[in-house]
Parts: structure tokens; C-alpha cells; sequence
């Protein structure tokens, strides 16, 4: 079978392929070491589970690459087979590619998140398959006592150069797997490379345009139930008592139990309807009479809680980083400037709403069907939490219906799995679309203040950001002395040449559910940062492209990404009256980005007419994945510039569904031009997440250059600036 | 009981009289191409044909549906049908993949209608159609492309 569904790794299906014993090649990594893992033999080793196998070759000739990083539409489903396959010269249509389901043996890394699968995974899976190409390599001379030297390995076959004679890897697997791993198997030269580097199309693509493809909500097993459960719409409240006489007699409703959902330092009871289909739980839940106390929470406004990270402001806060004298430099410097940028709350929103089959059986058994991107720890938290033996806890994947850093929690399983250990059934419980956005997790707001000193000839010589906002998994206690790393990633890491730099953090505390969004806090940062340095351009009477290259004199990657946007976007070809362009760019954990936008004026609003966008990688591995991360990545980023965002008052949130809760559609979607910087190196970096953060800025400077309108608050209206 | 006409195939199904056309397609009959996203007609992850025109499975109720021809992805085979899942697979448009269904359908629809969509034409059929991960560029090329196969 070619290129199954991750969700063909069905029980039989699984067993039968992990089921092989000595008759099979299975190569897997050593997890002790962190970054340079040695490639084991896993056969010949005990069954230790400090292995972790990622590939099986059967006499049949049938391979099998594992995936441990879930496909959440990033498209590891072709990068990371594709790094094993390069080396042990296959191509992806010759093997058949298994989701890892957080197994043991899989060992660490099985999730995706933090734009981090192929960046950590490149040399360690490319080991592994050329570890197995070699190994085969030994057997095929062995057979035919010949040189080593004078075989090769080409699609699943190895050849004798001299002789002609070939044998398949499976003949040779039984061979292979009793020959030593060697202990520093040779890389290809990437010049050699068929699959790295080309724009290979992807194995869940044709699945995907089919209606073939199967999510964590197609999940089916015998004997399942529905649930739609009802929350407390008031963040903070508690189940008080609820009424469930009429849903009892809604047709199909079969049972009500209450559930726990507890979202990091939240926790809170739920009353779930459960029923023969969902339609039933539905309306059954609508029959529900259920008494909340709010617990005084539902007097609590956002705007209020806007006002206080404004007072808060007003306090030095805790030091995120600190050179020079930033103080003295301020205060001495010739030209001063200082501004105030906020950010909106905003929601993750994947299309596919969040759902969970789970089946409690006899014998402490628990199996998970469910679209998630931490497949690895659920099966701790869930072993550890439901008292389930890890051999005992089987999580079947799916592809995802989105994550956006939604999916690294999973909340919505618990709800299912307590569900099904209460009735006794295989219980699927699915949220609606309501309570996607009513519940959240959300992506917090962060507030800034910016200062910065400049000579008298314009030279930036002082600067500070100031972060004021909640964390993501907020305490009332939080130390204020500390600053949150995560709450000021990337204000320290820009590579600009100021002399003194300050930066702070205040913490004010949010009682609400707030989580980890694609491009984590880069994506609130990176507007206030890369829009003030704009800021501090004007005031120096300096082109913006011109300013920021001025403060980048030592070689650097950011240096690089600024020449090839200028280069790309015709930065200095004069525009057309009335239009602007705008640059950003952005370094942080997942990598670097950046953008030049031109806008124009169009009545009372802004139309955006090109988009380029440059990525630095280093390495790339599929081009054509990049392009469509990227301009993915500007059409999120745009929905969070300029579309509503959360908004809560008395306690819950206004907005409810994707009437209120709107996103980017077609018709509002710029064309965007991605370039790579991808020049080879040891160096590779992320891709799912360096095209937001530099969106939002990119175009507000533009909006600045059309039309001298400085954004400083998100979102706004594009079809009316003001 | 009513019956419902489902890629040329009749069902006969058990369902309630407000029970959205959706629910009885995933459900009951047990085909999931056909997406749930948002339950208000507000994404287009749900959209099949009645009668060669695109709806919102998900707020159409399917005793409407009763004798009257629907087509979801899986029966989707019409000449429009087959050149868009090939220039889709062609301009690699998925990512996560969960709309796709929808749009599929939406432009399907739009391409037998009208086999040389313009861009403001796309953005009028298609507008009903979210998708989270921003496939829209390669959603467009790709009609475009389709249009151009049949």
C-alpha cells in the first residue's frame, strides 16, 4: 500500500508491521544523546527502550518510515520521511509512512511545534537512513564477495557496479540486520541530493483533495456514543446544579455526566449530553438547565483589563536584558522618542473543531483517536494521570485539521477519555464552533512602551522595550521580579547595533485560558519592535530600509534577509502617488523573517498591492512547502491585524462563531511573493512561524509611507485608517 | 424515514425532521469527506451539491434534501470535478487539508457554471469558503488551472 492516511495505522495494521521479529532490518536512534544520537541496530540490540526505530524493511520488500512529528498542515508528512529517504535511496513512493502515536520506543520529539521538526530532525534522521543504506550495502557484498566499494544503492535496490548484479532491500533485510551498525555512517553530498532541497510534491496531498484523508472527527469505533458538553460561559466560574429532565427526553439522548476540563492552573466542571448521534447531543445540551456561579468573574471587562496594563506601564518592571548605560544615554541623548503599541487577544480557530474518541475497556485499557500535535505527551500525562501502563495506552493519529498551537494542549481529551470512563463506552466528543472561541485557550495581547535616543545626526544610540501583559500560564503570585522569557521573546535578540539597551517586563495577571499561537508572542512583539524602529527612522530623517541597514555593520543573517528584501521588492524604484512600502523583519526562537509590503491609498482604507516575503533558512528541504507556509503565514498574520480578535465583557467572551470571529477571506488575500535565503551551511531554521511576526509591521509602515497614519494599535480597520 | 439521493446512490435513513444534511452524510451514512466547521453556514468546510449547486450541508435540513440529487467529494466526478482535484494536486494547494473538501466543491460548482472564471469571479464564488492555513493563492492558481484543463 502506498502512501497511507496517518490514520491507516489502525490496530492490525500496527501490529502486524511492529510485529516482525529477526527477519527484518530496523534501524532506530539512540536517544541518550541530545543532537548527535548514534544509530543503533534495534534487532540486535535488546528491547531496550532507549531505542527509538524509525525505519523496517521486510523481506517482502515492503518499507516502513515512522513519523514522529504529526502533520498539522506543515507538511511533515513528506519533509521528515523525505530525510531518511534521501539517504537510504528511496523515494517516497516506494515506502509507506506510519505516524508514530507517542510510543516509548519512538522515544522524544514526538510533537510539532515551535517550527522545530526538520530543524532538529536533519542530520539525526539522515543518519538513520544512511545507516540502513550501508548496512544493506555490507550484505549485498557479503553475498557476493565483493568490495563494499563497488556497490551502490538506488530506489530500494543495491547494485555491483562492475557485474551489473542487483538485489531488492528486501531480500537483503534478513542480511542486513545481523551486520553492525556502523558508527559513522557517510553522509550524501547535498549536491547528490533527489528529494532534500527539490519541491517534491507531498503524499497527503492527493489524499487531501479527495476527501480521502482522515482527521481525529472521522475517527470511528464500534459501539460509540456523542457528547456536547456545556461549560461555564463565565472564565472562573463553578457548576453549581443543573436540570437535565428535558434533555434526558430529547430523541437519542442517552445519558448526562459532568467532566473536568482543566487547561493549565484553570480547572472546571462541565455537564455533558451524550447521545446516539451528535445532532441529538446537541439539542440536548440546548435542553440543559445547568446554574452557574460565576464567582464574581463575571464583572470582569477586557477593557478594564486594557486600562490596567496602560497603569502598569507607569512601573520600571523586571530586566529582560541590559548593555550599557540605557538611563544615562536616554537622558543625554540629543533626539528622544517614545510610543505605545497594543495588541489584541486573539483566537487559534482551526477549522477542524477540537475532538476526542476515547475508549475506556476492561483490563485499565485506554485508546485515543484525536488530532493532536503531542502525540508523545499525552502518552505520559495520560499513563501518569488515568493510572493506564504505558503498553496498556494506545493513541491512534490522524492528520490535523489545523493546530496553530491549539492542538499542543490537550484539554479535549481529557474531557473524553473521563467521559468514557464514566459510561463505560467509546464516548466522541466534539466541540462546537462556539465553543472553540467562547472557551479559548486565546493568544494573550501584549502592551509596549518604546523609548530610544538618537544622536544629533540620527545614529539610534539608546533603546528599550517595555512588555506589559499576562503569561501563558499565569499565576496570581507571579514573581515580578522576574521577567518572562516567553513574554519578551526576540525584543533582545535583534541584531541592530545599539549601544544601550534595556529591556523590561511587567506582569499583570489574566484569569483567562491563554496558550502558545503560531509564532507564540513574536507575533504581538514583533509589531511594536519593528514599527518603532520605523519610528525611530522618521525621526532621523532616514529612508527605513536605509536605517536599519545602518545599525547592521557586522555580517549577520538579518543583514543578509534586509539586502535580498530590498533587492527583491525594488526597494528604492520610486512608487506610484499615493502608495507606500513598508519593511519588517523579525529574529526568534523558530527562525527569521521578514517582509517589504507596498500598500496604496484606496478612499478612506488601504489596499494591499504586493507582498514580498524572504525567509532565511540556510537548508531548505521542500521549497514549494515553504512558499505555502509563508504566504499561509501572512494571511494568519493579516487575520490578527486587521479582523476583531476576542473581546470579553462580563466575563465571557463576545465574540462566538466565524460571523463575529472573522478571518481572512479570498477576495481579501494579497498576492505574496515568497523568497528563500536557503545558501547550505550547517545552520537551518524554522519555517512554520517566521512569516508572522514581521507581517503586521511590514504593513503598517506602509500605511505610514501612504498615508502618514502611524498604527499603533491592532487590529484596525484596513478599509478605513482614519 | 426518508430517502436521500447521495452520489447516484439511494439511503434510506432514520433521521429527525431538523436534523442538518451534514450530520445525516458523516453520521449516519457515514461519509466524511464532508466537513464540520462551524454549524452556521459561515466557513463552506461542509459545502456539497444539490442539484449541481454548492450549500452548506450543515444549516440545510435534509429532509429538503429528499429527492433531490446531492454529490459530496467522494462522488465528485464530473469533468469541472476531476480537473480541479488534478490542478489541486498539481499547485499542491492543501496544507492541513480540513477545508479542502469545501472548496473543492465551491469551485467545482463554480467551474461547470462558468468555465473561464475571472479573478473577480473566484472571489465571488469562493468568498464562502474560509481556510485557516491561507491556501487562498494556490486555491486561485489552481482554478485558473483547472479552467484551463477542461
Amino acid at each position: 500500500m502506498k502512501n497511507p492516511t496517518a490514520s491507516n495505522m489502525n490496530r492490525r495494521n500496527f501490529i502486524r508491521i511492529t510485529g516482525i521479529t529477526g527477519a527484518g532490518l530496523v534501524i532506530g536512534l539512540s536517544t541518550k544523546a541530545n543532537g548527535d544520537a548514534s544509530v543503533e541496530n534495534l534487532i540486535n540490540a535488546s528491547d531496550s527502550y532507549e531505542l527509538t526505530p524509525f525505519v523496517q524493511i521486510e523481506k517482502s520488500g515492503r518499507i516502513t518510515i515512522f513519523n514522529p512529528r504529526p502533520e498539522i498542515g506543515q507538511g511533515t508528512f513528506q519533509s521528515i520521511p523525505a530525510l531518511i529517504a534521501e539517504e537510504l535511496e528511496v523515494s517516497l513512493d516506494q515506502v509507506t509512512i506510519q505516524q508514530t502515536g507517542g510510543e516509548k520506543k519512538f522515544g522524544p520529539g514526538q510533537s510539532a511545534g515551535g517550527s522545530a521538526s526538520v530543524r532538529t530532525s536533519y542530520m539525526n534522521l539522515r543518519k538513520v537512513g544512511a545507516s540502513a543504506r550501508e548496512m544493506l550495502i555490507s550484505a549485498a557484498a557479503q553475498e557476493w564477495k565483493v568490495p563494499e566499494s563497488e556497490c551502490y544503492a538506488d530506489q530500494a535496490m543495491i547494485y555491483h557496479k562492475p557485474t551489473g548484479k542487483k538485489l531488492g532491500y528486501g531480500e537483503l533485510s534478513e542480511a542486513a540486520s545481523k551486520i553492525g551498525v556502523p558508527k559513522t555512517p557517510v553522509l550524501k553530498d547535498p549536491k547528490d541530493f533527489k528529494i532534500l532541497g527539490k519541491s517534491s510534491p507531498r503524499p497527503d496531498v492527493p489524499l487531501k483533495s479527495t476527501g480521502k484523508a482522515l482527521f481525529g472527527i472521522d475517527a470511528k469505533t464500534e459501539g460509540m456514543v456523542y457528547a456536547s458538553i456545556e461549560r461555564c460561559p463565565v472564565f472562573g466560574g463553578t457548576l453549581v446544579s443543573y436540570d437535565d429532565s428535558a434533555a434526558k427526553k430529547v430523541k437519542g439522548v442517552t445519558a448526562v455526566e459532568t467532566c473536568e476540563r482543566v487547561f493549565n492552573g484553570h480547572k472546571s466542571t462541565g455537564v455533558a449530553v451524550i447521545a446516539e448521534n451528535y445532532w441529538a447531543a446537541l439539542q440536548g445540551r440546548k435542553a440543559l438547565k445547568v446554574v452557574w456561579d460565576y464567582q464574581g468573574n463575571e464583572k470582569f471587562q477586557l477593557k478594564d483589563y486594557e486600562q490596567s496594563l496602560r497603569d502598569a506601564a507607569k512601573e520600571e518592571g523586571a530586566v529582560a536584558h541590559n548593555q550599557g548605560d540605557f538611563d544615562k544615554a536616554f537622558a543625554d541623548a540629543p533626539v528622544k522618542l517614545e510610543a505605545f503599541y497594543e495588541t489584541p487577544v486573539v483566537s487559534h480557530s482551526p477549522i477542524e473543531p477540537m475532538n476526542c474518541l476515547a475508549s475506556f475497556t476492561e483490563g485499565n485499557k485506554l485508546e485515543i483517536w484525536t488530532s493532536t500535535q503531542v502525540p508523545g505527551s499525552i502518552m505520559n500525562e495520560f499513563s501518569r494521570t488515568y493510572g493506564v501502563p504505558q503498553e496498556n495506552l494506545k493513541i491512534h493519529m490522524f492528520f490535523n485539521g489545523g493546530g496553530f498551537g491549539r492542538r499542543l494542549y490537550p484539554d479535549y481529551v481529557h474531557e473524553a477519555v473521563q467521559l468514557s470512563k464514566k459510561i463505560g463506552k467509546p464516548v466522541k466528543s466534539m466541540w462546537t464552533r462556539e465553543d472553540d472561541t467562547r472557551m479559548g485557550p486565546f493568544r494573550p495581547m501584549t502592551f509596549s512602551a518604546l523609548k530610544a535616543g538618537l544622536s544629533a545626526e540620527g545614529k539610534a544610540i539608546a533603546f528599550q522595550h517595555k512588555v506589559i501583559s499576562p503569561t501563558l500560564s499565569d499565576k496570581k503570585d507571579y514573581d515580578k521580579t522576574k521577567a518572562d522569557g516567553t513574554m519578551t521573546e526576540g525584543i533582545s535578540e535583534q541584531k541592530y547595533e545599539i549601544e544601550h539597551m534595556k529591556n523590561l517586563y511587567v506582569h499583570q495577571y489574566l484569569h483567562i485560558p491563554l496558550a502558545a499561537w503560531r509564532a507564540v508572542t513574536s507575533t504581538t512583539l514583533a509589531f511594536a519592535h519593528e514599527s518603532f524602529i520605523d519610528e525611530m527612522a522618521v525621526k532621523a530623517k532616514t529612508d527605513p530600509m536605509a536605517f536599519r541597514l545602518g545599525m547592521l555593520n557586522k555580517p549577520s543573517d538579518t543583514k543578509n534577509l534586509l539586502e535580498k528584501l530590498k533587492e527583491v521588492s525594488q526597494w528604492d524604484k520610486p512608487l506610484p502617488a499615493g502608495w507606500g512600502r513598508g519593511v519588517a523583519q523579525y529574529e526568534f526562537f523558530a527562525g527569521l523573517g521578514g517582509y517589504v509590503i507596498e500598500v496604496s491609498k484606496k478612499g478612506k482604507g488601504i489596499k494591499i498591492e504586493k507582498v514580498f516575503a524572504v525567509i532565511d533558512l540556510g537548508t531548505v528541504v521542500n521549497p514549494n512547502t515553504v512558499e505555502a507556509q509563508v504566504q499561509g503565514a501572512a494571511v494568519m498574520a493579516l487575520t490578527a491585524a486587521v479582523k476583531t480578535g476576542i473581546d470579553f465583557k462580563d466575563g465571557k467572551s463576545v465574540q462566538s462563531n466565524y460571523n463575529t470571529n472573522q478571518l481572512i477571506r479570498i477576495h481579501e488575500m494579497p498576492k505574496v511573493e515568497v523568497h528563500i535565503l536557503a545558501n547550505g551551511g550547517p545552520k537551518i531554521k524554522g519555517v512554520g512561524e517566521p512569516g508572522l511576526p514581521p507581517f503586521a509591521p511590514a504593513l503598517c509602515n506602509a500605511i505610514f509611507a501612504a498615508t502618514g497614519k502611524r498604527i499603533r494599535k491592532l487590529p484596525f480597520d484596513i478599509n478605513n485608517i482614519g | 424515514m426518508i430517502t436521500l439521493t447521495i452520489n447516484n446512490k439511494n439511503y434510506e435513513v432514520d433521521a429527525s425532521p431538523d436534523m442538518p444534511l451534514l450530520w445525516v452524510i458523516r453520521d449516519i451514512i457515514g461519509l466524511t469527506g464532508t466537513k464540520f466547521g462551524c454549524g452556521i453556514a459561515q466557513c463552506g468546510a461542509c459545502t456539497v451539491h444539490l442539484e449541481g449547486t454548492p450549500i452548506r450541508s450543515c444549516s440545510f435540513p435534509a429532509i429538503a434534501a429528499v429527492g433531490k440529487k446531492i454529490t459530496t467529494i467522494e462522488g465528485l466526478s464530473a469533468k469541472a470535478g476531476e480537473a480541479v482535484q488534478k490542478a489541486w494536486i498539481e499547485l499542491q494547494v492543501p496544507q492541513c487539508g480540513y477545508c479542502q473538501s469545501g472548496q473543492i466543491m465551491s469551485a467545482a460548482a463554480l467551474l461547470t457554471k462558468n468555465p473561464k472564471p475571472t479573478d473577480a469571479d473566484i472571489d465571488i464564488a469562493m468568498q464562502g469558503n474560509l481556510c485557516r492555513c491561507g491556501t487562498y493563492q494556490r486555491i486561485r492558481s489552481a482554478i485558473h488551472r483547472a479552467a484551463e484543463m477542461i
